[in-house]
């Protein structure tokens, strides 16, 4: 019994030199143990705190890390390799971030333009049955690249192709330009992302450049000349590009003619009527039959004034008189020839 | 309002010969005094010189319209007329056509002319020639282009059209806005 009282004794006294774990306050405190946050709401002790402020600030500061740490030894706790954990739960208080929000990745090309139209990725199987190989053969990547050479071991020329032409080249070719057209789209991607000025596309290659890209390209060139194109002639058919004023040297967006006299607009306007009006008419056979159909129509029907008999009665003789029953030569079979026609 | 360039400018005349052919001079050479074309937001008007001059103190983006609008310029740089045009037209017009009375409303509400509705027709309107449309009574009611030469006409099947609307004066209640 003895030495149960002495190590209450010592214990009790040990204890003495710690402050009390029960610390009263007016207010709770209000916690965030995700954060290991506690905010104390109570007013400070305004004698206190004036009087001897550092000691005062200590004792706050002790009293409520000690009511947080009595939260946390209130969750569950566990012992890993003779330590006590806790788990804490969330964190509740929202904390700014150090950094701006990264801003989000521009769109390509390709996903503005599925956006727009609302088309959705559909999720493909990495891999899929071969009937023809009798295997599983992957989407992309490995084996897939020997799979498809297995499956190409023959190839069937169309039947409008050239016998000569060699199908596997053809097919390696269009696979490679695949590749070059990916590879200059993806860089053209990035260009865009990046705000970089590239050549505009289409007046690169004559091969696949519509009328349209020509006709600008041979636009911006005859300006591109030291003095803009101004000695450069016009061949008789051929038109400006429009919209190229962007890339076309010396050309302004919005370009004003100058400012002339009423009278000599008008005498320009009249020659560019002059011109539009005596163009080398064209034969137009379609005309030229419509006019000689008109011409003949007119004749006949003039014809047929003339010719048409005054009306009234009198000795005026028929010029096609009615053909009457056993008159006149009969014309076609002979032989039989009386008796009426039976139907 | 700017003047027209040469390009759009001869693209207009083309488009104004196809209905009054030699007489687009005496719409430039007046007798009585100086017009002219302007172009404003691809629109052309038809102005005389002293009304463009006291047009040009107003602000272009106020100003909607000066003197007579003949059509637009279509971002493909094609020209269209416009009805508005029709009391120019219609003076000088080579290619006529007369409405009978039933078919009038037709035309007006913007339909094609068929033979059937067919009055009477210069002599010699080509096809596809320009051609201003008439009632009966020589009221000028819009333009189109004939779908046949006049021969044609003759022979052709009552329900054919005989000539293509383009513009009537239906639609300065049909399309009010749209004009300006």
């Amino acid at each position: 019994m003895d030495v149960v009282s002495k190590v209450l004794m010592n214990s009790a006294l040990e204890a003495q030199n710690y402050k009390s774990i029960t610390v009263n306050k007016h207010i709770d405190l209000e916690y965030d143990l995700g954060t290991l946050l506690a905010v104390d709401t109570n007013d400070f002790d305004e004698k206190l705190l004036r009087s001897n402020t550092n000691d005062y600030l200590l004792d706050l500061a002790r009293d409520n890390v000690q009511l947080l740490l009595n939260r946390i030894w209130e969750l569950p706790t566990e012992r890993v390799d003779e330590a006590i954990v806790v788990k804490l739960p969330p964190p509740k208080t929202v904390l700014p971030r150090c950094k701006p929000v990264p801003k989000p990745r521009p769109l390509t090309k390709w996903q503005q333009f599925a956006k727009e139209k609302g088309i959705e990725k559909k999720k493909k199987d990495k891999l899929s049955w071969d009937e023809q190989l009798k295997k599983w053969v992957p989407l992309y990547g490995f084996k897939r690249a020997q799979a498809q050479k297995d499956k190409d071991w023959l190839i069937e020329v169309p039947g409008n192709a050239d016998p000569m032409e060699d199908q596997f080249a053809k097919k390696a070719q269009a696979k490679g330009e695949k590749v070059a057209k990916n590879e200059l789209q993806r860089l053209r991607n990035i260009a865009k992302a990046k705000n970089v000025k590239v050549p505009r596309f289409g007046l690169t290659n004559p091969d696949v450049s519509s009328a349209k890209d020509l006709q600008a390209a041979v636009t911006v060139a005859k300006a591109s000349t030291a003095s803009l194109g101004k000695f450069q002639d016009k061949l008789p058919q051929e038109k400006e590009a429009r919209g190229v004023a962007a890339i076309t040297p010396g050309a302004s967006r919005k370009r004003k003619l100058p400012p002339v006299s009423g009278t000599q607009e008008r005498s320009e306007n009249l020659n560019i009527v002059e011109s539009v009006l005596n163009k080398k008419p064209k034969i137009d056979i379609e005309k030229a039959v419509a006019r000689q159909i008109n011409q003949e129509q007119v004749e006949r029907s003039e014809e047929k004034k003339n010719e048409r008999p005054k009306a009234g009665r009198g000795g005026k003789k028929r010029s096609n008189p009615k053909p009457k029953s056993g008159k006149g030569q009969r014309k076609g079979k002979t032989g039989k020839t009386n008796g009426r026609k039976r139907r | 309002m700017k003047r027209l360039s040469e390009e759009r400018t001869k693209i207009l005349f083309e488009k104004l010969a196809k209905y009054i052919g030699q007489n687009v001079k005496l719409l430039i050479d007046r007798p009585d005094g100086l017009y002219c074309f302007r172009e404003q937001k691809d629109r052309v008007y038809y102005v005389s010189e002293k009304i463009l001059k006291l047009a040009n103190t107003i602000q272009p983006e106020f100003l909607i319209s000066v003197g007579t609008c003949f059509g637009k310029f279509t971002k493909s740089n094609k020209f269209r007329l416009h009805v508005t045009a029709l009391s120019y037209l219609a003076p000088y017009a080579q290619g006529k056509i007369w409405l009978k009375a039933p078919a009038e409303q037709q035309f007006l509400y913007g339909n094609h002319v068929a033979k059937s509705g067919l009055g009477r027709i210069s002599e010699n309107a080509e096809k596809y020639q320009g051609v201003v449309v008439y009632s009966m009574s020589d009221l000028p009611l819009g333009f189109g282009v004939a779908a046949r030469s006049t021969a044609e006409c003759k022979h052709a099947d009552p329900m054919s059209s005989v000539c293509f609307h383009q513009a009537d004066i239906g639609e300065y209640i049909r399309s009010e806005e749209d004009l300006l």
